[in-house]
């Protein structure tokens, strides 16, 4: 770890958002994760959305479980609320939390062993309820903090560092998601920020569960030869489906294009996310072809990455719920708690 | 764009822009971690090497490091909500060496044991013709250095003013080179060079300075001539002894730093209504910001955009001058002139007038039929880097050579007529110049534990504690600066960035894990596609709009990118190389010194008997 603190000096030519702030007041402590880690970079690549997206940094809640991966929203956005969950419990935790404030941005991050080990029940049901949340996996397929055995993400066949192969099949937690009900489902590489930053903000954008899988290589125990999350690796099967350009609700569109498979995408926000298509056959609305798409790659031992799946239609858990507009923080105790009365009336009309 | 050559030993040293910036190229970062160590007698000999004079440097240097520190261009709001951006005190922290070190007598080089024959001549004994000799006399050169004043320190000695520099430094400092074996011969003027020559000098030295003050041809300077003086004559006879009183209403009429010294130098002699006025703006005078804030704050008002007329007098008394009121307008080729402002003319009363507009060179005792050729404006035609004149043994330097410029200019032509003299009595080209040496060492001790302080201070620029004003301006020898103490010292060393310690990047152990880039509090790197500098420089992470620094561009990568580094805003805090889980970056520290004469600075060619033995 670093024993500095990142000096508060910056580029003369950083500029501020819409609500008055640099990138540099979306960061948060100094990382103390090993050199090099790719949670870094994902840490950079949320401190870069947010400030893109004008967001308040007090209007988010970032919330996280245990491991290496949960330990990175203290190095991010150090003004917003935030919530260290026990291990795998983040999406109750945060679901409870959704249900309180609708009003916030919900952040959950998490990693391959916090989702996909112990946490497995947790995340199938945040994305079944359609909880508005984010949801980042910082997917590296070992379990770094206790050096390096394999996680449940980890590639059937592949190497540990010391040689052992990995017997065990694969949870591929983009086809669980999908298959669970998530209404945005992306994967990106913790090593390009030009598709990863246009991810996220999407995925915030986006009204409903949005589950990002992100590949995040761990230098210390998962970046060698053998490893099917390693840099090399990834760079070298990583099969883009789009390149994604995302513009608020309020922004005009600017970007031109040539004439090519070019397909806009308006979320219920009113944001656009515009893709350039890379695969000319994928459709990233179709949630069935999605699936078979994704597992025929992987079957050939290929990455496929980009906007896997959207839908526009997506409906979240508090217009299922029916519950009431406000935060419960801004009723008053009469409303949060009506009384005798009211709870008769209930009862009444249970009958 | 082409990958960077960090071998050749220009591009480091313009990372670091104050060593860059100063003539003498002395390595400034080295010195002031010298300084932060309580290290004084290193950084002062470190300083003695390159600059000769740092005593009197750290109170009177020009200071070109200053403007060009980097620490002025990172400064902003976000340590303290202040706008100001300064430099490091990098003039101030080297007085402080001079102050606190110890007894270092022992440490200059000693006379030479064995004379090795040659005999060279220095005219004048001011900071050129010292660096020379210094250079020279402990290779086994026989010096003899001329000065018409019966001590050596030439302008250091006559016109800046003792409540700036006292005298002990001067002495100290001149005797550490009289002491190396120099034969000075105090008040022995040069009358003629023919003369000199005929002596049998193998190579002769001019740094005669630039010793006559402009004067002001305007109606009633003849008639009040008793009470109008040239300013650098004024100031030698006050530097002497020879003035020590003044009238009581004062003006001065220039806006240089002779203007600045003879204002301040009035108001100790009994000047009580003292002024400059000055033909330019404000902003536009040539003295250094410094030295007209330290003339204001004793309480010295500086009048601008008035253009002298005539000077009104009654029987042979002074008693004004008359200025006409002037704009100045640049035309598009930024060349200024003043234009009337139609206001009526503006008279102000007074006793003295110090005329302090502008020095000349003059070489009266230069015989024109010698083979010395002079350009139209009376000075010698050089080579500006070897200070070779058309007479191939005869040199010049400081003031005398290129019109008046300052001290550490007079030092680092010194150092490179020293140069010159010693390959051309090597039977060797002097066109030819030696590489300065140079040295990059890493300066990794652990995972994260660097040898120097990576830390960056937020501290802004400390001043220097003055003397009370009322006590500073009883007495005319009373040192107006106190200097930092060590404490103060430390805090403003911390506040430099340590540009020396360089930004090493290894192309072959990186793995574009983005890591560097995330960290860099300064957005200072970029991994892209290359392309050509105009194209590249606004595309960059951060955009590198100063065209003057330098772009540092890696060998193609595996993803076929590079990584480039732009060098204009760079912390040299080293969390790039902190988090860089492969190496791919090292912090290493680039010192540079520059080659001065002796055997270092002769080509491998020399024949063995024309070596000095050790």
């Amino acid at each position: 770890m670093t024993y500095i603190a990142k000096p508060k000096l910056h580029h003369p030519s950083l500029t501020k958002n819409r609500v008055g702030f640099t990138r540099r007041d979306y960061e948060g402590k100094i990382s103390t994760l090993c050199a090099g880690c790719g949670h870094d970079s994902i840490s950079a690549a949320i401190i870069q959305a947010c400030w893109e997206l004008d967001i308040e940094p007090h209007r988010v809640a970032k919330l996280s479980g245990i491991g290496c991966s949960s330990k990175t929203p203290d190095y991010f956005l150090g003004n917003s609320h935030g919530f260290n969950t026990v291990h795998g419990r983040m999406p109750s935790v945060l679901t409870g939390a959704y249900l309180a404030n609708r009003e916030l941005i919900y952040l959950g991050v998490s990693g391959d062993g916090d989702s996909a080990s112990i946490g497995l029940g947790q995340f199938a049901h945040v994305m079944r309820r359609g909880v508005n949340m984010t949801y980042i996996v910082e997917n590296n397929g070992v379990y770094g903090l206790t050096k390096g055995q394999f996680s449940a993400t980890a590639d059937k066949g592949s190497k540990s560092k010391r040689g052992q192969v990995n017997n065990d099949a694969p949870i591929d937690l983009v086809t669980l998601a999908l298959v669970m009900g998530a209404t945005f489902v992306g994967r990106g590489f913790s090593g390009d920020k030009t598709q990863l930053v246009p991810l996220i903000k999407s995925a915030l954008a986006h009204q409903g569960a949005a589950v990002i899988d992100v590949l995040s290589p761990c230098l210390a125990f998962n970046n060698h030869t053998g490893s099917t999350k390693s840099y090399d690796y990834v760079r070298e099967h990583n099969e883009a489906v789009n390149r994604l350009d995302f513009w608020p609700p309020r922004e005009e569109i600017t970007a031109d294009y040539g004439e090519g498979e070019v397909t806009d995408v308006r979320q219920h926000d009113g944001s656009v996310v515009r893709l350039r298509k890379l695969h000319a056959d994928y459709d990233p609305t179709d949630r069935i072809r999605a699936m078979s798409y994704i597992q025929e790659h992987a079957a050939r031992g290929e990455v496929v990455t980009g906007l896997l799946y959207v839908d526009v239609d997506s409906r979240d858990l508090h217009r299922q719920l029916g519950t009431v507009e406000q935060p419960l923080n801004t009723l008053g105790a009469g409303q949060l708690c009506p009384g005798t009365t009211a709870l008769q009336k209930i009862n009444a009309s249970l009958r | 764009m082409k990958p960077t050559d960090i071998a050749a030993p220009d591009y480091f040293h313009k990372v670091v822009d104050c060593q860059w910036a100063c003539p003498a190229h002395t390595p400034v970062p080295e010195y002031i971690r010298l300084i932060a160590a309580g290290r004084y007698s290193d950084a002062y000999m470190l300083n003695w090497v390159s600059n000769v004079f740092p005593g009197i440097l750290g109170r009177t240097c020009d200071r070109p490091c200053e403007p060009a520190c980097r620490r002025a261009r990172v400064e902003d709001e976000t340590a303290d909500g202040q706008s100001r951006r300064e430099p490091v005190a990098i003039c101030r922290l080297k007085r402080v060496a001079a102050d606190y070190k110890q007894d270092i007598r022992g440490r200059l080089p000693t006379p030479a044991a064995q004379k090795n024959g040659r005999r060279v001549a220095c005219i004048g004994a001011g900071p050129a013709s010292l660096t020379v000799a210094r250079d020279l006399a402990p290779l086994g050169y026989e010096v003899v250095i001329y000065d018409g004043d019966a001590r050596a320190g030439g302008m250091m000695r006559t016109q800046i003013p003792k409540f700036r520099l006292p005298e002990e430094v001067i002495d100290e400092e001149t005797g550490y080179v009289l002491g190396l074996g120099v034969d000075f011969r105090g008040g022995q003027y040069v009358h003629s060079l023919r003369d000199l020559l005929a002596e049998g000098y193998d190579a002769v030295f001019v740094g005669c300075g630039a010793p006559r003050g402009q004067d002001l041809d305007i109606p009633g300077r003849q008639q009040a001539a008793k009470h109008i003086h040239l300013g650098i004559d004024w100031l030698a006879n006050v530097a002497f002894g020879h003035t020590t009183s003044i009238g009581k209403r004062v003006i001065v009429l220039g806006g240089g730093n002779t203007a600045m010294d003879c204002c301040r130098s009035a108001r100790r002699l009994g000047g009580e209504d003292v002024k400059v006025i000055v033909r330019s703006g404000f902003e536009q005078m040539k003295a250094s910001p410094w030295e007209k804030e330290d003339a204001m704050h004793e309480g010295i008002p500086i009048l601008n955009n008035l253009v002298p007329k005539a000077f009104t007098h009654n029987g042979g008394r002074l008693t004004g001058v008359t200025f006409s009121k002037v704009r100045s307008v640049y035309d598009d080729k930024g060349r200024r002139s003043l234009l009337p402002t139609g206001e009526p003319d503006a008279h102000f009363p007074c006793d003295v007038v110090l005329v302090a507009v502008g020095q000349e060179n003059a070489f009266p005792w230069i015989e024109r039929d010698i083979g010395i050729e002079f350009d139209k404006w009376g000075l010698p035609k050089l080579d500006a880097a070897t200070m070779q004149s058309t007479l191939p043994n005869v040199f010049f330097g400081g003031d005398a050579a290129f019109g008046p410029k300052n001290i550490i200019w007079a030092v680092a032509h010194g150092h490179d007529a020293a140069v010159s003299i010693d390959r051309l009595l090597n039977g060797e080209d002097i066109a030819a110049r030696p590489d300065p040496m140079t040295t990059l060492i890493s300066q990794k001790m652990g995972i994260h534990a660097w040898r120097y302080d990576n830390a960056i201070s937020d501290d802004r620029r400390l001043r220097v504690p003055l003397r009370d004003t009322s006590a500073a301006l009883k007495n005319i020898r009373i040192e107006v600066e106190l200097g930092f103490d060590p404490q103060l010292a430390f805090k403003e060393a911390q506040r430099c960035l340590n540009c020396d310690v360089q930004t090493v990047f290894a192309p072959k152990l990186c793995i574009e894990c983005d890591a560097c880039m995330d960290i860099c509090p300064m957005d200072c790197i970029s991994f892209t596609c290359n392309g050509e500098e105009e194209e590249l420089r606004p595309r960059l992470r951060a955009p590198a709009l100063n065209a003057s620094q330098a772009l540092y561009v890696s060998e193609t990568l595996k993803t076929g990118r590079v990584m480039i580094k732009d060098e204009d805003v760079c912390l040299h805090c080293g969390l790039c190389a902190e988090r860089c889980p492969t190496g791919a970056w090292d912090m290493q520290k680039f010192l540079l010194q520059m080659t001065h004469a002796g055997p270092a600075c002769r080509s491998a060619s020399v024949p063995a008997d024309q070596q000095p033995t050790a």
